[in-house]
């Protein structure tokens, strides 16, 4: 089942209808997380969210997994409205948070477990516990895994429900530059195979036009979407993209223009 | 790490002379009382209990020693507690020397060791009752209040509602020593046996109850959600993923109540129970027997150890994925 390509299926599609979300303060103010957010995320595609903090990248993330309400507006998966959290939108944070008391093993089959379809789908646990490389750990415990493995098994055990969504909120952001590239090449295989739609948000540029096909730039007060950039680089047959290629670093120019980092050039005090 | 890789590469046979220690000390203990005669006011002079207690660990030292140079993961274990056992052999030869052998200490107060072990032979089917009634009070005192502490502590670690309501309660409460309900007790429960379950009950109520409901509360909020996106409903959020997540604290509450029921108990039998260890002592000490005083007193100590180290195996067991993630 795993291996069965899902590419070109119809559900995984994100509708947001003017969404906005504000959080109160302690001092009885408000503060504009979202504003007024219109858009829509095709069934399959990888979409990445990029920008500052503050700029309510993962306000909205927790909105479309439904941990949060939004306070106007609504979202829509497959035009049904997100009402609470649900297995089909999967969600991966960027601590693995693996159950500390279960083994990777029963980390992965948790989900199948409490939905009571495990008996039925067991082998699916094996084959998601092959497909992020981590056959023999099986009996371990969380914390006898290193970062990086950490961080498969708990992809893992977001993929075993087969969520038409993937929700991942910097899920490589702890990780050091080379299991991060390796990591991004994995979720890329995943998605290749699975088809899932994918909503990553990341602090990375290269990160983000490696890997989407979107990129939505995100910008602070108030937080909205200041531009969203469609990466048309060709993909290699592992699906990731040369980083060193020129339109790559086009893309990354542009991208750090639109965010306004591209040479903010800061006298240092001493020349004062 | 490298004396067990070292082990591995040579031959099985090995000895560690650590392993003599257990026997150099017990052969001290068992020379001073042979050696040096007894005071000549010792009651009870003729009395080889204390020989017989020592001639047998002696030879169960001497055993494993023999036996140690053969296995490996006896060798291990019994000469890192080599010093251990040898300096108890040194502490009872002290003991004989201070009583016995001198009179250091008033013979009234601090009998021969002989006398102490006396009282087992002696007393040994009316100990025995008193063990079995004691055990029964505990572990019934034990089971009941920790099932209603778990309930209570779940329930109030889970529910704001149930909180708002029940925790004050706790806080009034669980304070107030079990002995100070004595009375109350004894109006309530027509049976003083009843009042006495109640009182160890009582304790290990509170002490569950925080600590549960602590733990549960203390539960990472990330948990719960990673939990309810792979589809998991409040209910099994709290069984699967609160309850796990609370059961270390659980233990730890589990490990307080054991230490304050053993308090209890010796309260609760002192409260018309005609039986038990507790009752016991306080009765051979009103009748100045200080030999049976002391009997009681190790008894309960060897009881307590072994209650204690079965928590903790247990709880190794159950809690094994801790290990690594928090130092015990």
């Amino acid at each position: 089942m795993v291996t069965e390509p899902q590419v070109g299926n119809k559900t995984g599609n994100i509708r947001a209808v003017n969404v906005s979300k504000e959080f109160a303060n302690s001092d009885g103010g408000k503060t504009l997380a979202l504003k007024e957010l219109n858009t829509e995320i095709k069934p399959g595609e990888f979409v990445c969210l990029i920008g500052p903090s503050g700029c309510g990248k993962s306000t909205f993330l927790r909105l479309v997994a439904g941990l949060s309400a939004p306070t106007e507006g609504e979202l829509l998966l497959d035009d049904k409205p997100v009402n609470g959290p649900g297995y089909e939108r999967g969600l991966v944070f960027q601590d693995p948070t693996l159950f500390p008391w279960l083994t990777i093993y029963d980390n992965v089959a948790y989900g199948l477990k409490i939905r009571h379809i495990y008996k039925e789908h067991r082998e699916e646990v094996e084959e998601f516990i092959r497909l992020v490389g981590l056959e023999g750990f099986e009996k371990s415990y969380p914390h006898q895994l290193s970062g990086g493995m950490a961080q498969r098994a708990s992809l893992a055990r977001a993929l075993v429900n087969h969520p038409k969504v993937l929700l991942l909120d910097e899920p490589l952001g702890a990780l050091d530059a080379f299991t991060r590239m390796n990591m991004q090449d994995e979720i890329l295989r995943i998605w290749k195979e699975r088809g899932t739609t994918m909503i990553m948000v990341t602090h990375d540029v290269d990160e983000a036009i490696y890997l989407s096909d979107r990129v939505f730039i995100m910008t602070p007060r108030p937080a909205k979407v200041e531009k969203i950039i469609k990466v048309d680089i060709g993909r290699n047959e592992t699906y990731g993209r040369q980083r060193n290629s020129v339109d790559f670093l086009n893309y990354r120019s542009m991208i750090l223009q639109i965010l306004d980092f591209t040479g903010k050039v800061q006298t240092p005090e001493f020349y004062l | 790490m490298s004396e067990e890789f070292q082990g591995k590469k040579k031959s099985k046979i090995a000895f560690n002379y650590r392993t003599l220690i257990p026997s150099a000390g017990l052969l001290i203990a068992l020379l001073t009382e042979v050696l040096i005669p007894n005071h000549k006011d010792t009651k009870y002079s003729d009395l080889t209990n204390l020989r017989t207690v020592l001639i047998t660990a002696l030879s169960i030292s001497v055993l494993l020693c023999l036996l140690s140079i053969f296995i490996k993961r006896l060798r291990k274990r019994y000469s890192y507690q080599g010093w251990f056992i040898g300096g108890s052999g040194i502490f009872i030869a002290v003991i004989n020397i201070v009583t016995a052998k001198t009179h250091m200490l008033p013979q009234l107060y601090f009998p021969s060791l002989s006398r102490v072990f006396n009282v087992y032979i002696e007393d040994r089917s009316f100990l025995l009752t008193c063990v079995i009634s004691s055990f029964t009070l505990l572990i019934e005192g034990l089971i009941i209040g920790t099932i209603i502490g778990v309930i209570t502590g779940i329930v109030v670690g889970w529910s704001k509602g149930w909180s708002y309501w029940i925790y004050p309660i706790i806080r009034i409460l669980g304070p107030i020593p079990s002995s100070t309900w004595i009375p109350l007790a004894l109006i309530i429960f027509s049976a003083p046996k009843g009042a006495a379950i109640f009182l160890i009950a009582f304790g290990v109520w509170f002490q569950i109850t925080i600590l549960t409901s602590s733990g549960i509360q203390a539960t990472k909020k990330s948990y719960f959600e990673v939990s309810s996106t792979l589809g998991a409903s409040s209910l099994q959020n709290l069984f699967y993923i609160a309850i796990p997540d609370a059961l270390p604290s659980i233990f730890l509450g589990f490990f307080n109540a054991t230490c304050s029921s053993f308090v209890a108990l010796m309260a609760a039998e002192m409260m018309g129970v005609k039986s038990g260890l507790g009752w016991y002592i306080n009765w051979q000490k009103e009748m100045i027997a200080y030999p049976n005083v002391y009997a009681g007193l190790i008894i309960i100590a060897g009881f307590c150890y072994l209650f204690i180290t079965l928590q903790f195996k247990v709880r190794d067991k159950l809690l094994k994925w801790q290990k690594g993630v928090i130092k015990w």
